[in-house]
């Protein structure tokens, strides 16, 4: 059904396209830099989120640690500060490989996770999480323990500085982009249509020849992709990975990020992560701008999120959808039109 | 107690479509199959009758894998698939629907046929989109004019009314190379109308295949099979031909309450 007709496109692509591309001439480097490339970043591992939890019916809170895992592997096989432990490989040795562990680190936590349902797929999950956190704290040989890597920089290659932050904003929205479609088009593969089948009714899935378990645990495997290579974005965008970048908190952040965007539709993470980093960004401004004191940021986020989750359970998506139904049209973005196949 | 069509040789020379020996599944202490022999020629066309709680669902699902019997083998075409998990004995030509639809109510018809389809070929994880050309997506359109769905192909499953959602059961189990079906009461809940479709689709399955049918609605279970196999409490009743079985009257008394013309 790849019949591909520029027409077919819908016009929020083109704008929205054309407003992310001509970002860097009407925005700061501050903006584009901590704004666009922190959210595009948070975006696509919730987007693996999105992808595990919306067609695979598996809310996994591991992908934050597979991004972590990728981010680790970067520093600790090319270059940081601390030099004991990093090996210095080149970055187009490195980056791969890194990619390449996490993405099995991601694929056996899916395999422990898979044959347990709704909550207890949390559980493990978390459990992973929190494993994987305390052993990069406790660990210095491999981990450096506490404190972690910093000075992990993004390489110069194809004569391009990446750590300039229009060259940055870039690579973090070229690979957001094409974690998205990649996300869009294999949800209409034979692949993702089975991992929905899974997601509405396992038992039927085997009953019409698939191994339910395999399709899972491979559904883990290439959300695992997307995650690490948001992970090695994540390192190189803060310079920077210690334990506390893959804790509880942010691993549960992943999770709001996600649900708060919406997880039916790929779009989702990316509306859910722009909402989370500009408050994270601003909330202790804006509360100071009024006369109230900076550190109940905290409180102003948590509230966002609830007025969110507590109007629409389908996060932002959700609150769309509804307004277009409201105003008579099929949505775009969600793909809602019967031909979108 | 009787057990099994008699005289029928294990699978030595032309294998039996499908065998059980002994099997029995308990769940604690109530016994929902007890020792069950079954033996079903290929191309043989069988009901199972029997009041609620009988194990007739239990037996279906012993074959297909949903759980596994406590004791006994199972063979299929020859081949012991007891231990094997559900998707294995599909591969091997083995097909159900369900007494209550499960299907897949987020997505499409022509999706749900699709995906039937592509269970029981090669490239389950593809991760390129199928092509309009695509023969399984053939296939699936076919199967969906098939079971008179063609109007709706791509509406959502969730929008289609009972009817239909049992004539989609059939098309799902329909798809791929089927060699023996089990059909768990596809009639039920059906206007007359879509029963007399249903029989002709029953009816006009090819020779060769085989299938089993669990059907509260005697007109259709009498009409489409050519052998009868009764249980009562887990065991195997009696087994005969559809008019033995309607005489018999232990049968008549059990089952058909007597009052049955």
């Amino acid at each position: 059904m790849t019949d591909w007709d520029l027409r077919r496109i819908p016009s929020a692509y083109w704008v929205v396209g054309a407003l992310l591309l001509m970002m860097p001439a009407i925005s700061s480097n501050f903006i584009l830099f901590s704004i666009f490339g922190w959210a595009l970043i948070l975006g696509m591992i919730a987007l693996s989120l999105m992808f595990l939890g919306g067609y695979g019916g598996m809310v996994s809170l591991v992908q934050m640690t597979v991004a972590g895992v990728a981010g680790y592997m970067t520093a600790i096989l090319g270059d940081s500060a601390i030099d004991a432990i990093s090996l210095g490989w080149v970055w187009w040795l490195a980056v791969p490989v890194a990619i390449l562990i996490a993405m099995v680190f991601g694929t056996l936590s899916g395999a422990l996770a898979v044959r347990t349902e709704g909550i207890y797929t949390i559980m493990i999950t978390l459990a992973i999480a929190t494993a994987f956190f305390y052993f990069a704290r406790q660990n210095y040989v491999v981990f450096n323990g506490f404190s972690g890597f910093n000075q992990i920089l993004a390489p110069e290659a194809f004569g391009v500085n990446w750590r300039n932050p229009v060259a940055f904003y870039y690579l973090a929205l070229f690979f957001a982009g094409l974690a998205y479609f990649a996300v869009l088009y294999v949800s209409r593969s034979p692949f993702g249509l089975a991992l929905q089948g899974i997601r509405d009714n396992p038992r039927r899935m085997a009953a019409l020849g698939f191994n339910v378990t395999a399709h899972r645990i491979a559904a883990y495997t290439f959300a695992s992709l997307i995650a690490a290579v948001a992970g090695v974005l994540l390192v190189w965008q803060t310079s920077s990975i210690s334990p506390g970048a893959i804790s509880v908190g942010p691993a549960i952040d992943i999770l709001i990020i996600a649900v708060v965007g919406g997880l039916r539709h790929p779009v989702g993470p990316f509306i859910g992560a722009i909402i989370f980093v500009l408050l994270r960004t601003f909330a202790l401004d804006a509360l100071v701008a009024v006369g109230l004191a900076g550190e109940r940021f905290q409180l102003l986020i948590g509230i966002g999120f609830l007025v969110i989750v507590f109007w629409s359970s389908d996060g932002v998506l959700g609150l769309w959808q509804r307004w277009r139904d409201r105003a008579g049209r099929t949505d775009p973005l969600t793909g809602q039109q019967k031909d979108a196949g | 107690m009787v057990t099994g069509t008699p005289n029928r040789s294990p699978a030595t020379g032309t294998a039996n479509a499908l065998e059980l020996r002994g099997v029995s599944r308990l769940f604690g202490a109530l016994a929902a199959l007890d020792d069950v022999t079954i033996t079903v020629m290929p191309g043989e066309k069988r009901a199972v009758l029997g009041s609620n709680g009988a194990g007739k669902t239990t037996l279906f699902n012993c074959i297909t894998g949903d759980f596994l019997p406590t004791s006994g083998t199972i063979r299929l075409f020859g081949e012991d698939v007891t231990n094997f998990p559900a998707h294995e004995r599909i591969r091997r030509g083995l097909r159900r629907t369900y007494q209550i639809s499960l299907l897949f109510n987020g997505l499409s018809v022509l999706d749900n046929v699709y995906l039937a389809c592509r269970g029981v070929s090669r490239s389950r994880f593809s991760l390129l989109r199928p092509r309009r050309s695509d023969s399984l997506i053939h296939s699936a359109e076919e199967l969906i004019d098939a079971v008179h769905l063609t109007d709706l192909r791509d509406n959502l499953v969730a929008e289609l009314s009972h009817g239909q959602q049992r004539q989609l059961e059939i098309a799902l189990a329909l798809a791929g190379a089927p060699r023996f079906i089990l059909f768990d009461e596809p009639a039920a809940g059906l206007s007359p109308t879509e029963r007399s479709d249903l029989i002709e689709i029953l009816t006009n399955l090819p020779e060769h295949m085989g299938f089993i049918i669990i059907e509260h609605d005697m007109d259709v279970a009498l009409r489409v099979a050519e052998s009868v196999t009764m249980m009562h409490n887990g065991r195997i009743f009696k087994e005969g031909r559809p008019e033995e079985i309607e005489e018999d009257p232990e049968v008549q008394e059990l089952y058909l309450g007597g009052g049955h013309e």
